[in-house]
């Protein structure tokens, strides 16, 4: 060991002080006599080894045919056959895979341990640089094809090569643009109803219909304590599909609770609900997960994703977990036939948030829904101070 | 090193496979390939390079041969399986789901689970050995740093494996949104909620990512090609990287008699190496078709197909995927808004900043190491996680960090199964992830330091025989023997710690930014003993030994329980 290390020493003289350090404290015994198993010295033994092997490679071929049987045989699906609890195809199936596999590499393994000659080799090692000589000529190749290639002689060409080669970097960067559409892009063509961040597809006098069945609600449906996932009716009218279909639902998701009017503790919230009746999105401040988790008796709202958790008599606002904001509100109203309407679109971009959305506090967002909406909402009982 | 083959069973063959004068068919089909190839100077390279053996070096071997078994059952599930959002009614043998609209890709996975024969199985080994790959490059990392196989001449090839975990975990989470539904279809939205949140370009990453508004109908085909075309083809690549940098460097040795920096002792590439290595393909699969066949997960028929609407409760990606979750879930709701723009710290931090960090500093510990250190020299031998305290206690406090994240991406599970206040779990992770580490990285070393002071006391005292001396005047005392040669000399291979060096200076005479570090590094590490020391401590122990044996009426020499242990001690790296 010291002769090495000393080596090692002479190799990297940079390393003066980290040598110091290296000092070898006990001779090294050298490598220990080989010790012989019992397969290489008793022919007993070594047939048992042999016998074992085989029978594992036995196993295999077995659990292989076995395999080729439970294909055919056993019935997969929901309503195949089903032994102790577990779907007998995938059960079977995965055993005798399994199995067959198992064997055939216990019995490799087996054979390499038990058989395979064991004996110990030493390799000697070298630094992984090439040696001086190696760099020299390597330099002095790379050079001389430099030379010859005329680069160091023509920078003007070699620049101008370098520059297109860049410059082909272009194209493959303008087709990704095809990707998809911007959100400004689709915000301004609007191709498909509520398209772009800053609307979904409520707009006033939709109505608020049940998520599954589609059944508009009139308040006295409800209960206090009542929640409802909601959708607007265009979900259901028949005009949407497809994509355009995924996204309005994605966007335009609502929560519906009745609580006693006297429980909420804000005069937005107020203004917007009807009968103690409010709409919230569905869709989460945070990273966009739809909201589920009602506490009835807090009128709290948690997000089943990142738990972030909205007091929906106040707001939406965030009484706990790592969303940034409330989550937003959807003006209710109700129509000539006595049904929930929305009075608008939402009054601000619903869902995650983005760097170009312009947020406000929530008394300037109903400042500027009163501006825009608050006249044409009076035709759904619309009076700001309660419905 | 010669071979006394006269002991070796005659099966082994140890006759030239082919005798001269004539050529078997073997031997015609290797001329004709090295006529046109070139083989035998490949074969020659490689059949008898030799590898050192220890349990732990398997751990590796584990992530290549269970990416093997995703490349064949992924194959296999590609037949079947179409990456299509277009939406259909599905109509296929699950009765619960029948009549329903849902993407093609979810229908198709169905299919692949109820009408495709051993389908569900190729779905479910799929599944656990992309499990089994991330997890082993996991403990393949500790195994590697631990044991500062990273240090030069690897350091490449410590950041290639950091790069595949990085891809691995990628792979993994593509591969997971493929079928489309409830779950995946939530991880998908949480990620375009994650995209969004980057400053400036967000609304463009994700616009451009699912071909305009989420969720569109581009994604899914579109995570397809990344998933087993554009991710696989990387990971093959450098993982092909991976494994010939580590045949071009020899593989690391642990020391021992015989060991040095010098050469690689153990057992040639063929025959040794590459029938355990094959048979270890065998098991690996083996296990992974084992769980596959007793053990479901991602049950996607439970779930249903993907309805933005809608979510289930205990949503949790897979685990890989965890503790980006659970530092999204403790981060604080930070979010700023300024000239008309919102600024999502809650997610941009967690999400996206804190996970590029952190493999970021994954990638760099080697060279920050090297930095603080100063050592450029080549090392092939391992060291015990004892004898580099800081470094050891360095990747434990990373571990607790990580794993603190983790847990906190179970925080909703924890405080369903042990009663416990969700807001307050979460206070606690929030100071955790801070001062877990510390305690973490104190208590780590300190219990390297205390190792160390046990090596040396083994070294100079001998170990503990259990056999209790009673001297004439009625003491008891324990008798200790020497360690064996051979683990004595291992123990002793190691570099002496530098706390005492002469610092770096500054030009104003203050020791360097770079000189507290390695002060700090080295600090309290217990040396190995002096050749004074440990020779004045063999002879005290002599001197002893003969005290005893005049006192004794026969000798007690201490042997009569060790058998076990020289057995075991003197071939430390055979199997």
């Amino acid at each position: 060991m010291s002769s090495d290390l000393s080596e090692i020493e002479k190799h990297d003289d940079s390393h003066p002080e980290l040598n110091a350090h290296t000092d070898a404290l006990l001779p090294d015994p050298g490598l220990h006599e080989h010790h012989w198993r019992p397969t290489d010295v008793d022919p007993k033994a070594e047939k048992r080894a042999e016998r074992q092997v085989a029978l594992y490679f036995g196993l295999s071929a077995i659990s292989s045919v076995l395999f080729v049987v439970a294909y055919f045989l056993v019935e997969p699906g929901y309503d195949g056959d089903v032994w102790a609890g577990y779907g007998a195809s995938n059960l079977t199936l995965g055993l005798t895979l399994g199995f067959a596999l198992l064997f055939l590499g216990i019995g490799v393994i087996q054979w390499a341990r038990k058989l395979v000659v064991d004996v110990e080799h030493t390799e000697e090692r070298h630094p992984a640089a090439s040696s001086p000589a190696t760099r020299e000529a390597a330099v002095a190749e790379l050079k001389a094809a430099l030379n010859e290639s005329g680069l160091a002689r023509r920078p003007f060409l070699r620049n101008a090569m370098l520059g297109s080669a860049a410059l082909l970097g272009l194209p493959a960067i303008v087709m990704l643009k095809d990707l998809g559409q911007t959100n400004a892009q689709i915000t301004k063509e609007q191709p498909y109803p509520g398209a772009g961040l800053e609307h979904t597809v409520w707009d006033a006098g939709v109505r608020v219909v049940r998520d599954v069945v589609g059944t508009p609600i009139r308040p006295g449906d409800l209960e206090v304590g009542d929640l409802v996932n909601a959708e607007p009716a265009t979900i259901f009218d028949g005009s949407l599909h497809g994509a355009p279909l995924q996204i309005a639902k994605s966007k335009a998701a609502t929560i519906l609770l009745r609580m006693d009017p006297n429980d909420i503790e804000n005069d937005v919230t107020r203004n917007w609900s009807v009968n103690g009746i409010v709409a919230y999105s569905k869709i989460c401040t945070h990273v966009g997960c739809p909201i589920s988790l009602n506490e009835r008796t807090t009128h709290h709202l948690l997000c089943p994703c990142h738990q972030s958790t909205f007091d929906l008599a106040d707001h939406g606002k965030v009484i706990f977990g790592p969303a940034g904001r409330h989550l937003p509100q959807l003006p209710l109203g109700v129509d000539s036939d006595g049904f929930l309407v929305a009075l608008s679109d939402y009054p601000e971009p619903v869902g995650v948030s983005y760097w170009e959305r312009n947020t406000y506090d929530i008394d300037e967002i109903f400042d500027e829904w009163s501006k825009d909406h608050a006249a044409d909402a009076e035709q759904y009982g619309y009076k700001e101070g309660g419905q | 090193m010669s071979t006394d083959t006269s002991k070796v069973a005659a099966s082994n063959g140890t006759d030239a496979a082919a005798p001269a004068g004539k050529p078997t068919k073997a031997g015609a089909a290797a001329n004709w390939a090295d006529e046109r190839l070139g083989v035998g100077g490949l074969s020659k390279f490689l059949s008898r390079k030799i590898f050192p053996d220890h349990w732990s070096f398997m751990l590796g071997e584990i992530a290549l041969w269970s990416f093997v078994v995703l490349l064949v059952t992924g194959v296999f599930l590609t037949l079947w399986f179409k990456p299509s959002m277009a939406e259909i009614t599905y109509q296929g043998s699950y009765a619960p789901l029948r009549g329903i609209d849902m993407s093609e890709a979810m229908a198709s996975t169905l299919d692949i689970s109820f009408d495709v024969r051993g389908g569900l199985l190729l779905r479910q080994v799929h599944h656990w050995a992309a499990s089994l790959f991330i997890a082993s490059m996991m403990i393949h990392m500790m195994r590697v740093f631990f044991t500062g196989a990273h240090r030069k001449p690897r350091e490449i090839n410590w950041v290639i494996g950091a790069t595949l975990l990085l891809l691995g975990t990628l792979e993994g989470f593509t591969g997971y949104s493929l079928p489309d539904d409830l779950l995946s279809g939530t991880g998908i939205r949480a990620a375009d909620g994650f995209m969004m949140a980057i400053p400036i370009v967000g609304t463009y990453i994700s616009f451009f990512l699912f071909g305009g508004e989420f969720p569109g109908d581009d994604i899914i085909p579109r995570l397809f090609t990344i998933h087993v075309l554009l991710i696989p083809a990387l990971l093959l690549a450098l993982i092909g990287a991976h494994l010939i940098l580590l045949i071009y460097h020899k593989h690391t040795q642990w020391p021992g008699p015989g060991r040095t920096e010098k050469n690689v002792v153990g057992y040639p590439m063929v025959p040794n190496y590459i029938s355990k290595m094959t048979g270890f393909f065998f098991i690996t699969f083996g296990v992974t078709a084992l769980l596959g066949a007793l053990f479901s997960l991602n049950p996607v028929w439970k779930y249903g197909p993907y309805d933005p609407t809608k979510v289930t409760a205990g949503s949790q990606p897979d685990w890989y995927m965890g503790w980006p979750d659970g530092a999204l879930r403790i981060m604080p709701g930070w979010e700023s808004h300024f000239w008309g723009s919102t600024w999502s710290w809650n997610i941009f931090f967690p999400v996206i900043v804190l996970p590029m960090a952190a493999w970021m500093v994954v990638l760099l510990l080697p060279f920050i190491e090297a930095w603080i250190t100063g050592d450029k020299r080549e090392h092939h031998l391992l060291q015990r996680p004892r004898n580099a305290p800081t470094r050891t206690a360095t990747f434990v406090a990373l571990m607790v960090f990580y794993a603190a994240f983790w847990a906190a991406g179970g925080n909703d599970i924890i405080a369903i199964k042990f009663d416990l206040s969700i807001n307050q779990i979460t206070y606690f992770l929030r100071a955790f992830v801070f001062l877990g580490p510390i305690a973490a990285f104190i208590i780590t070393r300190r219990w390297c330091i205390s190792l160390q002071r046990h090596d040396n006391e083994k070294l100079l005292h001998g170990y503990e025989t259990g056999t209790v001396i009673r001297t004439p005047e009625g003491a008891y005392h324990e008798k200790h023997l020497p360690l064996p040669e051979g683990e004595a000399f291992a123990m002793t291979v190691r570099d002496r710690g530098r706390a005492g060096d002469e610092p770096e200076l500054k030009k104003n005479g203050k020791p360097t930014f770079r000189a507290k570090l390695r002060a700090f590094y080295y600090d309290h590490d217990v040396d190995k003993p002096t050749a004074e020391e440990l020779s004045a401590a063999h002879h005290h122990a002599e001197h002893e030994a003969h005290e005893l044996a005049a006192h004794e009426g026969h000798q007690v020499d201490g042997h009569d329980f060790d058998d076990h242990r020289h057995s075991a001690i003197e071939e430390p790296l055979s199997k």
